[in-house]
């Protein structure tokens, strides 16, 4: 262990390079899996006269750091949906998860006077201030996902439904109960960050849902909508809970680990449902390894992206009688089992 | 009860001030081995009993769900990533360094090491080839930090948190921030199998603390170690080259993070740039609660073994009895004061009965 090195320089140099040599190997991710379903789907969608060319429109779009599959799938949606219309500019902010930061990019952007801003916030009451100043200068705010906490920060809201995925999920889960004609089912919930909003609203949904059926959440674990803490708490609760009859795990990026864990334990007894809707999680429900997931929509700032152009061009939803775009969209929250699973997954995305 | 209260804090002050040329932190002089071994063991009850009450409430609470054997191998399976972190961890921080961006080489080792150009690469040669990315990216980076530190004089939290920032950034950019899953089945098999019923993973996590308390406690490498830490000028004095020293610490906790990459990528079949999130600051508490000095010049592996096992098995005690992660965070937070506090106690009492 001791043995002298004469020219730690040499020695260390000779590794590095020898070390590059391997490694300038191993880097690229060609993009071999890139063709696969990466969100937006807009060539399932009616095409109505919306869709144009009207004036061309400046849109700012702003997004937290897409350190997760579904927040990935958020932005490159919403870049591809943009990149359909010709009448659309769209000024993208680095994605952040530093709230003064993204504040100051909508400052840049009320600066830049663009015609309409998509804003999908770190933090809503952080960045709720910011918006009413953009709206006071006239220029309309697109609010997705996380909600502002005044009624005045936004023209629009669209959002998923974090309550509506738990009664779902909850849902669905008493339906198999009953199908089954379980008695005394073992219920069990491997949730996201305990500490956000949209975990909480998930948990309420799914325990509501079950009260209706007279069933309640016997084992709960939080995970950190990552690979490994999913694998870690799901672990423990495999052993906390021998026999397990219904699972629902709240996000399918950390459902990975998840799997990984119940691959592991070599248990497949309980029924296995899912939630957000990633490729893996659809391919799981194709070769039957998982039950159902629950749609939470990768595709929001996409239709964002829509919504800020009609509004800019002073268009309606031309589905709708109304002439103006609605104040508020809340997504649905579908499930998808076998029986459904291809007609949705041209919206999965890649975790 | 006025002795009893001294007792610690100047067995807290004490190593520093006599640590640098006498070896393991032991200072007097007879009987050595003994008193190494008398020491550790009085250090590391406080451990043992810290272990063994949580044990006890785990079996009180959860019963034979606690008791069983499945459930010390899955407790030691999820213990064995973050130990051999620790493990590593602990020889830096002996030598008076520290190293934050662990979490982060373990990322980007588990990305690195699961491209599809690695995999495809893996899947034509061998599985092995996996294994060699992950520990040559680990080591490499190690090798930066220890150079930065000691060649660059930049100082070991600056030069580590700078690369905790740029690995995980590049293990980012080369993941693009999507999980890879790893398809090569020989890997996977290789370690998510059983050695008689035990785990590869525990297997490796055991064969690298033997490996790690042999190299620190048996060998001249271990023992310029603990001078180095203790007092670098001194060291240097007596001849050793502290630097070169330095930069090979930082290599070790390097290629024990390359290693915890592989374990993690088998454990959870997958690499990704969010893997090993706040293990600097898991490893840095397992290491101190251990009852290495966080300024270097004393360190035990036997200690900071516990000290994982302690974290990993009050998750398990949590989730056992289905109670909130925020309860875990206050509990683990007590676990840390109450270890250190007991610990200190008992060794007063052992160093005081065997001197």
């Amino acid at each position: 262990m001791s043995r002298p090195i004469k020219h730690p320089f040499r020695l260390v140099s000779g590794v590095a390079v020898a070390a590059l040599l391997v490694l300038t190997g191993c880097t690229s991710n060609s993009p071999d899996s890139e063709a696969s379903g990466d969100g937006g789907g807009g060539d399932t969608k009616a095409v109505s006269a919306n869709d144009d060319p009207g004036d061309t429109v400046t849109i700012g779009f702003s997004g937290p750091a897409a350190d997760h599959g579904w927040l990935a799938a958020i932005n490159s949606s919403a870049l591809a949906e943009a990149e359909k219309y010709d009448d659309i500019e769209l000024k993208t902010a680095e994605g952040t998860n530093d709230p003064s930061q993204q504040i100051s990019q909508v400052e840049t952007f009320i600066n830049d006077k663009v015609d309409a801003i998509v804003l999908l916030p770190t933090d809503g009451a952080a960045l709720t201030d910011i918006a009413i100043e953009a709206m006071d200068a006239g220029i309309p705010v697109i609010n997705v996902d996380r909600e502002f906490s005044s009624p005045f920060a936004a023209r629009a809201t669209i959002l998923g439904d974090n309550y509506g995925m738990g009664v779902s999920a909850g849902t669905y889960a008493c339906q198999v109960i009953d199908e089954k004609g379980i008695e005394d089912p073992v219920i069990a919930e491997i949730a996201g960050i305990d500490a956000l909003p949209l975990t909480q609203d998930r948990s309420k949904g799914f325990k509501d849902a079950l009260k209706a059926c007279g069933q309640t959440v016997d084992n709960r674990v939080a995970a950190e909508f990552t690979v490994e803490s999913g694998e870690e708490q799901a672990s423990n609760l495999l052993q906390a809970a021998p026999k397990i009859d219904i699972l629902w795990n709240h996000d399918d990026d950390q459902g990975v680990g998840v799997k990984a864990a119940l691959d592991n334990a070599g248990r497949d007894e309980m029924t296995f449902i899912g939630g957000a809707g990633s490729c893996n999680a659809m391919d799981w429900i194709r070769d039957g390894s998982m039950a159902a997931t629950v749609i939470y929509p990768p595709t929001q700032a996409a239709d964002g992206i829509k919504l800020a152009r009609l509004i800019a061009q002073d268009k309606g939803l031309s589905d709708l009688v109304q002439v103006e775009v609605p104040k508020r969209i809340v997504l649905n929250a579908p499930v998808v089992t076998a029986d459904n699973v291809d007609e949705y997954s041209d919206l999965c995305f890649e975790s | 009860m006025t002795q009893e209260r001294t007792a610690p804090a100047h067995e807290g002050a004490e190593p520093p001030a006599q640590a640098p040329l006498a070896g393991s932190g032991t200072p007097q002089g007879s009987g050595l081995a003994q008193q190494v071994l008398g020491s550790s063991v009085g250090r590391n009850l406080g451990l043992v009993v810290a272990l063994l009450i949580l044990c006890g409430v785990g079996i009180w609470t959860a019963g034979e769900q606690f008791a069983s054997v499945d459930n010390a191998l899955t407790i030691l399976r999820l213990a064995s990533v973050i130990g051999v972190v620790s493990v590593g961890m602990t020889f830096v921080i002996t030598g008076g360094g520290i190293d934050l961006s662990v979490g982060a080489i373990v990322a980007l080792s588990s990305v690195w090491s699961t491209t599809l150009a690695t995999q495809t690469m893996a899947e034509d040669y061998h599985w092995s080839v996996i294994v060699l990315a992950a520990l040559a990216v680990g080591t490499g980076c190690g090798l930066v930090n220890g150079l930065l530190v000691s060649y660059g004089k930049v100082v070991p939290f600056i030069a580590t948190l700078a690369m905790l920032a740029s690995a995980r950034g590049l293990a980012e950019i080369i993941s693009e921030r999507r999980t890879q899953i790893v398809h090569v089945t020989d890997f996977t098999k290789f370690f998510r199998a059983d050695v008689i019923g035990i785990p590869v993973l525990v297997i490796i996590f055991a064969l690298v603390a033997v490996v790690g308390w042999v190299v620190l406690n048996r060998t001249t490498f271990g023992r310029r170690t603990f001078a180095v830490g203790g007092n670098p000028e001194a060291a240097r004095l007596a001849g050793i080259d502290v630097r070169r020293h330095t930069v090979a610490l930082y290599a070790i906790v390097g290629l024990c993070c390359g290693i915890a990459a592989v374990m993690l990528v088998a454990r959870t079949t997958t690499g990704s740039s969010t893997h090993g999130t706040l293990y600097e600051l898991d490893a840095i508490a397992a290491v101190v609660i251990g009852g290495t000095l966080l300024s270097g010049g004393r360190g035990t592996i036997v200690g900071t073994v516990l000290g994982v096992l302690i974290f990993t098995t009050l998750q398990n005690v949590f989730v056992q009895n289905d109670l909130s992660s925020s309860v875990q965070a206050v509990a683990k937070g007590l676990i840390i004061v109450a270890a250190v506090l007991l610990q200190q106690r008992l060794a007063a009492r052992s160093n005081t009965g065997s001197s």
